[in-house]
């Protein structure tokens, strides 16, 4: 097998001062002056990006790499694409390398769908000649035979993903960067691209793909490297490296109760604050034990700083891995909260029964405001990843989740849980069993 | 690829350009299409400009100032000139912003920079060609003969091309690290439509500023473009010469600057 890429020693330096000041030339004269002639020193923040990193990828293969905000990830990406230079270190690929770091770069809302493609493609590195004998399959695949000729610009956002994509899709190279990309888009988007992302993995071409989302990575990539604070910190198997991933989030231990008040790392404006978590029984008692089938409260504390309108509460479920399994919203649920005036207060949501397999259950807690007239986006007040954890166990026995798993039984696996992840009511019945009345009895 | 230090040739970079042709073919196809598609008097607007700073020059320079104006009515002489000059302003203007403008590219994909502000040059000159066929129209109004030496007319297009295409690198790339840059270049622009023989002649100068303004590198190419049109005056070739050759130091210099700042781009655009 022959070496696609190769890293070595690769750090690359951010000098944050000469970033965010001096972006003014007449403040650069000054400066310089000062320099000159007050002889004072300038002072410097440097940030290392990257950090001594070193990797080899062999034709074919397929990597992932996986890490927190700010890792690197997309610098790495960034660096292999020739994009940014790194500060010192050296790195060779071997081959035609395309990119994809965004869908659709340098579209021209003015320009037509057919006229976007050609850019788009010539942008991507594609020949006229090479874009033109593939125009037909990019057309059928974005699905905007009937709007080719008119402009992007009244094109729904939906379809000028798929364009950008399609074109993407049918880029001719031996290696390829994927920078998150797959994480945009309605359902049927998604489908397409992780398609198309398994038809690159079957080509024998190499990829390199940056992503937050773990099931993704784990179903596409054998080996993944996980980047932290700018270094190489893991890489190896998939499973291995991404179990260690989320183990550096902190363990969240399951308990019927959490205190989010002091919880680092939280994202959103702060007009309101989650303060805590707590899972009861349905007539308010703190729930030591959940199974599947359980009726349950959920319990979300909150403090409003400021008021704020239109308030949507929402939390998630999450495997281990980072598979979502469900979503709960107000807005979910049809409610519109109107104003939250400063104070506290709770909120419970009734969980009449609980219809997930027996696993251990992360949560994701958030609040937003969606105001899609004014900004077109949401505003998030508060949002916390992964400050709570349930362990969901088997109905009707002594049998813990922890011993399940130690039986190998709960192994979980991306989305392709063992036994999937609804838990579907049921009874099942013995009575045509050729054993004793008596054995019957004791199953 | 070399980290610490870029020993990137010459011919590298040459090479590099002519792999990446077709996206440099596009991006000018790009700008004039959505120029012309944009604007609902489309090609007009080509001519609008410098037919209307004619006209207003004509009125207070040729009616009111009594701007000589070499042997031909002051329509035909500042026009002549004004074609060109359009072109290098909006060249200029247009390169000098075209890094900042093109952002979202420079962060997402990799592609010898140097085609940005090429292109943005090079797209004006679409412009330029839809301009000079008014010029003929203007020539024949005012009965000036037209002479061969309208041949040369387009030709001298290229080291304007070359000097706009100069400063337009030192400017913009400059405009990705201070955002003020970009207040400067109209009036920069402003001061040389002044310095430049374009609403006078060259000959209204006395020695020694008429030596000063040849190191212009402007006066001696508007000069060039005046001298194919109007019948009674000799092309001074000698400050054609010396001002193509100023263009071509300015822009390696533009290019050498460039180069040396063009890895920064993608971190501090």
């Amino acid at each position: 097998m022959s070496t696609s890429i190769i890293v070595e020693n690769l750090s690359k330096k951010y000098d944050i001062s000469k970033l965010r000041k001096e972006t003014q030339f007449r403040e650069a004269l000054i400066n310089f002056s000062k320099r000159i002639f007050l002889r004072g020193e300038s002072r410097k923040e440097e940030i290392w990006a990257l950090k001594d990193i070193s990797f080899t990828v062999e034709k074919g293969e397929i990597v992932g790499i996986i890490g927190r905000n700010g890792a690197g990830k997309s610098t790495m990406l960034k660096i292999l694409s020739k994009i940014t230079y790194p500060t010192t270190g050296r790195f060779d690929v071997f081959g035609r390398v395309g990119s994809l770091l965004e869908v659709g770069t340098g579209f021209h809302y003015e320009l037509s769908g057919r006229e976007n493609i050609y850019l788009n493609g010539s942008i991507l590195g594609m020949k006229k000649k090479e874009v033109k004998a593939k125009l037909d399959a990019i057309v059928a695949f974005a699905e905007v035979e009937k709007f080719l000729d008119t402009p992007i610009k009244r094109y729904s956002t939906g379809m000028r993903l798929r364009l950008g994509f399609a074109v993407a899709a049918h880029m001719d190279t031996d290696i390829l960067f994927v920078d998150e990309v797959l994480a945009v888009g309605d359902v049927s988007f998604q489908k397409k691209c992780m398609d198309t992302m398994k038809d690159i993995k079957n080509s024998g071409r190499t990829v390199i793909f940056v992503s937050h989302t773990m099931a993704t990575v784990e179903n596409l990539c054998p080996r993944v490297l996980l980047f932290e604070k700018g270094k190489l910190r893991m890489d190896g198997r998939s499973a291995d490296v991404i179990k260690e991933y989320i183990a550096q989030f902190g363990d969240t231990v399951p308990q019927s109760r959490f205190d989010l008040t002091s919880v680092p790392n939280r994202q959103g404006s702060g007009e309101i604050r989650y303060t805590g978590i707590e899972f009861l029984t349905p007539d308010g008692q703190p729930k030591e034990r959940i199974c599947s089938g359980d009726s349950m409260k959920v319990r979300l504390h909150y403090k409003v700083h400021e008021t704020i309108s239109r308030p949507e509460f929402y939390f998630d479920l999450k495997t281990d891995v980072g598979a979502r399994v469900t979503t709960f919203g107000t807005a979910l649920s049809g409610h519109e909260i109107q104003t939250l005036h400063p104070g506290t207060g709770y909120l419970d949501v009734d969980i009449d029964f609980l219809n997930i397999i027996p696993d251990r259950y992360y949560l994701n807690v958030w609040v937003n405001t969606c105001d899609l007239l004014i900004t077109e986006n949401d505003t998030i007040h508060d949002g916390l990843e992964r400050v709570a954890a349930i362990d969901v166990e088997m109905p009707g026995s002594e049998h813990s989740y922890q011993r399940l798993k130690e039986s190998g039984g709960a192994a979980t696996k991306g989305l392709d849980k063992w036994w999937g992840a609804v838990f579907i009511p049921c009874r099942w019945n013995f009575h045509g069993m050729h054993i004793s009345e008596e054995s019957k009895q004791n199953i | 690829m070399d980290g610490s230090a870029t020993t990137a040739t010459k011919f590298k970079f040459i090479n590099e350009f002519w792999r990446y042709r077709e996206l440099f073919y596009f991006f000018v196809w790009r700008d004039v299409k959505v120029k012309y598609k944009q604007t609902v008097l489309g090609a007009l607007w080509a001519i609008i400009q410098p037919f209307f700073s004619m006209v207003v020059f004509t009125i207070f320079f040729g009616k009111f100032a009594k701007m000589p104006s070499e042997g031909v009515p002051y329509p035909v002489f500042s026009y002549s000139a004004l074609v060109p000059w359009t072109y290098f302003a909006g060249a200029v203007g247009y390169s000098g912003n075209s890094l900042v403008g093109n952002s979202d590219l420079l962060t997402k994909v990799y592609f010898p920079r140097f085609a940005i502000p090429a292109s943005a040059a090079l797209s004006g000159i679409v412009d330029f060609l839809i301009a000079s066929t008014i010029l003929f129209g203007i020539m024949i109004y005012y009965n000036i003969p037209l002479t061969l030496n309208l041949l040369f007319w387009p030709f001298l297009v290229i080291p304007l091309f070359f000097l706009a295409l100069g400063l337009g690198m030192i400017f913009s790339s400059m405009n990705v690290k201070y955002r003020d840059i970009k207040y400067t270049i109209p009036f920069i622009i402003q001061i040389l439509l002044f310095v430049t023989p374009i609403i006078y002649p060259i000959t209204i100068l006395p020695e020694p500023y008429r030596k000063l303004a040849a190191l212009n590198p402007l006066t001696g190419i508007i000069d060039a473009f005046r001298s194919t049109v109007l019948p009674d005056k000799q092309m001074n070739v000698w400050l054609l010469a010396i001002s193509c050759f100023i263009s071509v130091i300015i822009f390696f210099i533009g290019l050498y600057y460039f180069r040396k700042v063009e890895k920064d781009f993608a971190d501090i655009v």
